[in-house]
Parts: structure tokens; sequence; C-alpha cells
């Protein structure tokens, strides 16, 4: 072999190894930075899975999220002493009794208050939907809840469609739940 | 890529300064200098010897060093500038929007872009985090681009350089000597007790000794990279966890930041020294002071549920009980939690009596545990209290509903239905701290205020870093490298004779020519080799390039 084929073999090796080593750095650093910039405090986005849990109601019977595949789920994170919860809590039973026929349910997830207030809570605002408590906060933390109410639709496939994190008029409700209907 | 052809018929790439066989000056800039520039033994630096490809294009910008230095000015600019402003994790705002009008509201249209060009969150703004990652780049560029020739042109050094790159060495000498071979041998001696390595060949003789010492740059590299490496880790899920949490005695919660893991809190306790306690150290403080902490202790126990368990599930197992004071984290699977914060004395429990108001006679007393209230309590002999309604902070009323602004037990309220034999329809009362309302009427019983209870919140702060291992070890190489090529030197000399008798001598160091001088002051006396001069101190200026090949 001659000196020239050589060095045009040793030019071309050295060709592949830059690309490789700028190729590397490239996609570990774009990676780290886009990692970066999207994680935000939000866990779950819109678009995951939402994260599977399993939490006990009022009258004891215990609720997993994914027994729920195949419908929609509302889920709605809230609190007794909250104001927002207060006022949407009565549209959400209302359209709750209007969607339960259609596949849409309603999870209602307390951030671990005691069993009486919550009751009272429910008893005062007639609620009939499942309202569960979160005694521990792993399900809020699971989900990285912040402000109260925050509420996650959740598609019949188990993605989460939206996430809203403020108090929803009765108009928005509506058209929430109609968008989690399995078709 | 193109070649060189010396006249010593050696093949050097294109770029190359000094010939890589013989030490001839090739370059036309080279060839101009009167000193040889010894940085990277006159080899040609990788980006010299292609220049074609984007590749090579983008190769070359990052094997610039004065990119890489332009890159850490605009780094150390943009960190100074961050410090202006308080960056946005001292900002009172739960929201990106909220954050945008904090910096708008207190420092005007300056604070607007500030936010908005992300130096409000300068180590999370993606600008930033292309900058170090093109210092990296170039870190990684710069080393293999002139660490490999460097060691190659090292590698392969020849004994019998020519004699123009002796003339041309910092340190040279040459002249006439009696008898050529017995002054050599009698040099090579002296250097070997100096411990040099000596090569000889063809009447030319090489000593060497510390080349290591210009590896020092590339271990520091080295260690910088894996610095950067273990910073990047901290992006990726499962390495990096930083949360605090607030748990109240009695309390089981899930640790923030690590699924699966719950924690009960057994007790608070928070001790001061006093001056019965404590034998002389602190009394002075005391007398001062009035109080010197002296333990923040939270006793947990932890729980963890199986593998692949659900959040909300209960069925964790104890894993272990400790006490958390400070300085002393519980450890468990690389987390680490802290005694942090403490709030003392929340409400936990209020007792109560049933008394007739006019007789003041008791039917007996009533716990109402404020975590866990009960619907009803049974005093016995036919007298019971329901709890209709709670309000743990109590905060007026609204449409005549009792309000309360948090879950927290700052100012109870109660909402009660007492029934006696005397009684058997049930009296309402509204009972909150210092007041008592009779919404349904003039009742005859009431209850009274006996005691409360309170209990501790403890603040834990929860860590997990994978990546200290990788950044320490990084720290330490970045060390090494320092100490390796601030505090040992590449020194070599080279000297040869000619068939007419004549001895030439030079010699070269990475650093500290004082040292190199006086070792070849040693070896001439002992040899008779002819005088040196030091070519630098005539041309009467410094040679930058020569002395800091550090970074």
């Amino acid at each position: 072999m001659s000196s020239q084929q050589d060095r045009e073999k040793k030019k071309k090796r050295q060709q592949i190894i830059r690309t490789a080593i700028l190729g590397v750095l490239a996609i570990a650093i774009i990676y780290t930075i886009v990692v970066n910039v999207t994680a935000n405090e939000d866990i779950v986005e819109v678009g995951d899975e939402a994260p599977d849990f399993m939490l006990v109601d009022l009258e004891g019977n215990t609720h997993q999220l994914s027994d729920y595949r195949g419908e929609g789920v509302f889920l709605n994170f809230w609190g007794t002493w909250c104001g927002p919860c207060k006022k949407e809590m009565p549209h959400m039973e209302k359209y709750y009794n209007e969607f339960k026929d259609e596949g849409v349910n309603i999870l209602a997830v307390n951030i671990a208050e005691s069993d009486l207030k919550v009751q009272s809570f429910a008893n005062t605002y007639g609620l009939s939907f499942p309202i569960v408590i979160d005694k521990t906060k792993s399900v809020r933390d699971a989900y990285n809840i912040r402000p109260l109410p925050t509420t996650l639709l959740i598609g019949p496939d188990g993605k989460v469609k939206k996430i809203i994190q403020q108090e929803m008029s009765e108009e928005e409700i509506k058209t929430y739940m109609e968008s989690i209907m399995p078709s | 890529m193109s070649f060189i052809k010396c006249e010593c018929g050696h093949q050097n790439p294109e770029g190359t300064d000094i010939c890589q066989n013989c030490g001839r000056p090739l370059s036309k800039e080279e060839k101009s200098k009167r000193l040889a520039d010894m940085r990277y033994d006159g080899a040609a630096i990788r980006s010299k010897t292609h220049k074609r490809s984007i590749v090579d294009k983008i190769w070359n910008f990052f094997s610039s060093v004065k990119i890489g230095v332009s890159i850490i000015i605009a780094i150390l600019v943009a960190s100074a500038i961050g410090t202006i402003l308080p960056q946005v994790f001292y900002v009172p705002a739960t929201s990106e929007a909220q954050a945008a009008q904090y910096y708008e509201d207190n420092y005007g249209l300056f604070g607007k872009i500030y936010n908005a060009l992300g130096l409000s969150d300068l180590y999370g703004s993606w600008w930033f985090m292309t900058l170090v990652g093109m210092l990296g780049i170039s870190l990684v560029v710069v080393s293999l681009d002139r660490g490999i020739p460097l060691y190659k042109s090292l590698k392969n050094q020849r004994v019998d350089r020519h004699p123009s790159f002796l003339k041309r060495q910092r340190l040279y000498g040459e002249g006439n000597v009696q008898d050529p071979d017995a002054v050599m041998q009698k040099a090579a001696e002296k250097l070997k007790e100096k411990r040099y390595k000596i090569r000889e060949k063809n009447g030319a003789l090489l000593a060497e000794k510390g080349r290591w010492a210009r590896w020092g740059p590339y271990v520091n590299h080295l260690g910088l990279i894996l610095f950067l490496f273990g910073v990047m880790l901290r992006a990726l899920p499962g390495f990096y966890v930083d949360e605090s949490m607030w748990i109240r005695e009695g309390e089981i919660s899930a640790v923030k930041g690590a699924p699966g893991l719950y924690l009960e809190n057994k007790g608070f306790s928070f001790d001061m020294y006093t001056q019965e306690n404590t034998n002389e150290v602190f009394s002075e403080a005391i007398d001062r002071v009035g109080s010197v902490a002296s333990n923040y202790q939270t006793d947990v126990a932890l729980y963890e549920t199986p593998e692949g368990a659900l959040p909300g599930s209960t069925n964790a197992e104890l894993v272990k009980e400790y006490s958390i004071v400070v300085n002393k984290p519980l450890k468990h699977e690389g987390f680490h939690i802290f005694q942090m914060d403490f709030k003392l004395d929340e409400l936990s429990a209020m007792t109560f009596a049933l008394e007739q108001k006019e007789s003041g006679e008791s039917l007996g007393e009533l716990t109402v545990n404020l975590a866990d209230p009960q619907k009803e309590y049974d005093l016995g002999n036919g007298a019971k209290v329901e709890l209709l309604d709670y309000y743990p902070d109590f905060s007026g009323f609204e449409d005549g509903e009792p309000q309360t602004a948090t879950p927290v037990p700052n100012n109870p309220a109660f909402l009660f239905k007492m029934t006696t034999p005397e009684t058997p329809e049930g009296e309402t009362s509204f009972v909150a701290i210092r007041q008592t309302l009779e919404p349904l009427g003039e009742n005859t019983y009431k209850l009274a205020f006996q005691s409360a209870d309170t209990r501790d919140v403890s603040g834990l702060t929860v860590r997990k870093d994978k990546t200290i291992p990788v950044i320490a070890l990084g720290g330490l190489i970045f060390m090494i490298g320092v100490v390796q090529g601030s505090y040992f030197n590449h020194r070599r000399f080279w000297i040869r004779k000619s068939d007419d008798g004549r001895i030439q001598v030079a010699g070269h160091t990475s650093k500290n020519w004082v040292a190199l001088q006086r070792e070849l002051d040693a070896v001439t006396e002992h040899a008779g080799l002819p005088a040196y001069t030091d070519q630098r101190d005539k041309e009467g200026h410094s040679d930058k390039s020569e002395g800091v090949s550090n970074t």
C-alpha cells in the first residue's frame, strides 16, 4: 500500500472520530438543556400517562385510577377551606349526575384533612361523587399539586388531556367533561 | 492533507512549525523567529491540519484558545449580571407569571428585561447552559487537538537534532573543547546523577526529565470535563433531589421527592442549655442572651412500600426508627433527611366540660383531637355531645356560615349539639376561642373550655445527590493536573559534537528557567562544556508564548 493511500485512510478515520466526538458532545448538551428547560415543577404534564394511585373514599370503597381506563376521569384536588373549591363543587355535582352515565367520572381528592371535616363538607353541598382523602399526601406529591383547586382531565386512554390550576366556571366544567367523554 | 517536506527528507503534516525529525524550522513564521516556539514542540496542532468540511470548521472554532477564553469571559459576565437582582427562587412567587409581575413591579423596565432574558433564573436559562456546554466542547477539543500531537511529538523525538534547532533554543552555548568524547561522557554522568534520562546517538545526546509535567494542563482539563459532566447528571431524573417538607408530631407523611417512602414524626424536641444543666462553658452566653439552644431533634419512623406499590396504598413496612438531629440526617437509599426547621406548640387537642349553666354542675368531659375529630362523644348517663362541624382556622361568618381560612388549627371553632336527659331534643352551640354563640336560642347547657394540648411541627429537608462522587473526582483530578503542571517541569538538554571538535549545548524547560540554569551550570563545571548564554536576555523582550503553558 502506498503512503498516499495510507494518508487518505488516516484522514478519513480522523474525520469520523471528530464527527463522533462533536456529535456525542452536542447530543449530551442538547439533551441536558432540553431536560432542564422543560422541567418546570410540573411532574405530570399534558400528554403524560396519569400516575396511578389507590385511595379510600368516605364510604370505605377503594378507588384505583387505572380501574377507570376506558372512561374519562375528572380528577379534582381540593380542600374544605378553599374558597374556589366551595364555588365549583356544586357545579361539578350537577354535571356529575348528567355525565356519569356517559362514561365520565369525578374523583375528588382531599389533601389530608380529617374525615369529619370532609364528610360535613360533602353533606353541606350534597355531593354524591366519590371523595377520597390523601392522608399521607403521597398522591399530591406524585402529581406535585401546588395551588388548590387543581383539576386534571384524564381521557379514556389514561392520558392527561388538560391541567387546570384555578377555579372553573359552570360552563367550563361542562365543556371539560364533554372533552373526556369516551366516543 | 498536504505535507511539508523538510530538507532532511521527513514528511511533516501541514502546519508543522519545527520538523518532527531533525528540528529544522519549517514555517515562514518559525524561520523568522530567533528562538524556537516549543509550546507543542513545534508539532502541527490538529486544527491546522485540515480545513475543509463543516465538521472541520466547527472543530477549528472550538480548538481556538481565543474562543475558549471568550466563552469563559461570557460566562463570568453573565454570572456577574445575574447577581444584580435577586434570583427567581428568592422571589415571593409561585408561578412564572407572578414572578414576571414581581420583577416588573419592583424593578421597572430593567426588571422586565432582566426576567425576559432569563437572567432571573440564570442557571436554568437555555443560553447559559449552552455557554457552559460550549465550554465543555472547547475543553475536549482543545485537549485532543493539542495534547495528542504534543504526546506524539515528544514520544518520537529524535536524539540528534539539526544544529539549527539547538542554536534556536533559549539556553545555548557552543565552543571547541580538547576531548569532545570525554566531555560528552562526563556531562552524561553528571546529568544521570541529576536523574535525567539519557539517550545518545551519532555523537548527539538528549537528556530529559519530568516529561509528565507537560500533561498537567490536559489532566486539569479532564478534571473540569468530569466536573461539568457531574453537574450535567443533576438534570437527569433520579440523580438529584432537594425538597423540604413539614411534618407534625404524630403524622405519617409521604417523603417529598422519594416515592414509596413515608415518615412518621414520633416527637420533636428542642432543648436549651440552662444554668443548671451546663457547666461553665455557656454560662456567659446564657447570661448575655438568656438561652442557648442545645438540640433540635425529630424522632422518626421510616416506612417503605413494596416495589411497585401505588401512591396512597397503606401497606408500608417499617424500615427503621431514627432520631434526626442537626447534621445527623436519616440516611436511606441515597436519601438524606435533615433537621432544618420547626414550629412549636400548634394546637392538637381541646378538652371541654359539659356544664349546666345555672348550677355549674359538670356532666363529664370530652377531648377533641383536632387532627381527627369524632362525630359523637358519649359522656355516659344519657349525656352526649355531637360535633356537627369543625373549623380549624375560624375567620368569621359569610352568609351566616362559619368560614375557615386554612386547614391549620390556628383558631379552632366547633359547632356542637349537646344532648342530656334534661334536654333530650338537643341544644346547638357554636364554640370558638373566647366566644360562644347559641344560634338556635338560649341553651341550658354549655361546653366550658378546660385545657388544650399542643404539638410541634418539624421542618425537614430531603436531599439526594448521586453526582457528588463524580464532581469530587473531577475536582481531585483538576487539582492533580494543576500540581502536575505547576510544580513539576519538563527539562531537556541537547549536546552535540561535530567532527571538528566543536560542541553545541542547548537547554529547554517548560517552567522555572533559573533551576534549569543551575543544573546546566553544575554540568558545565563538571564536564567542561562550552559556556552558554540565555538568548532571551539578548533579545530584550519576553517571549509570551513561552512559560505560560498552563490552561
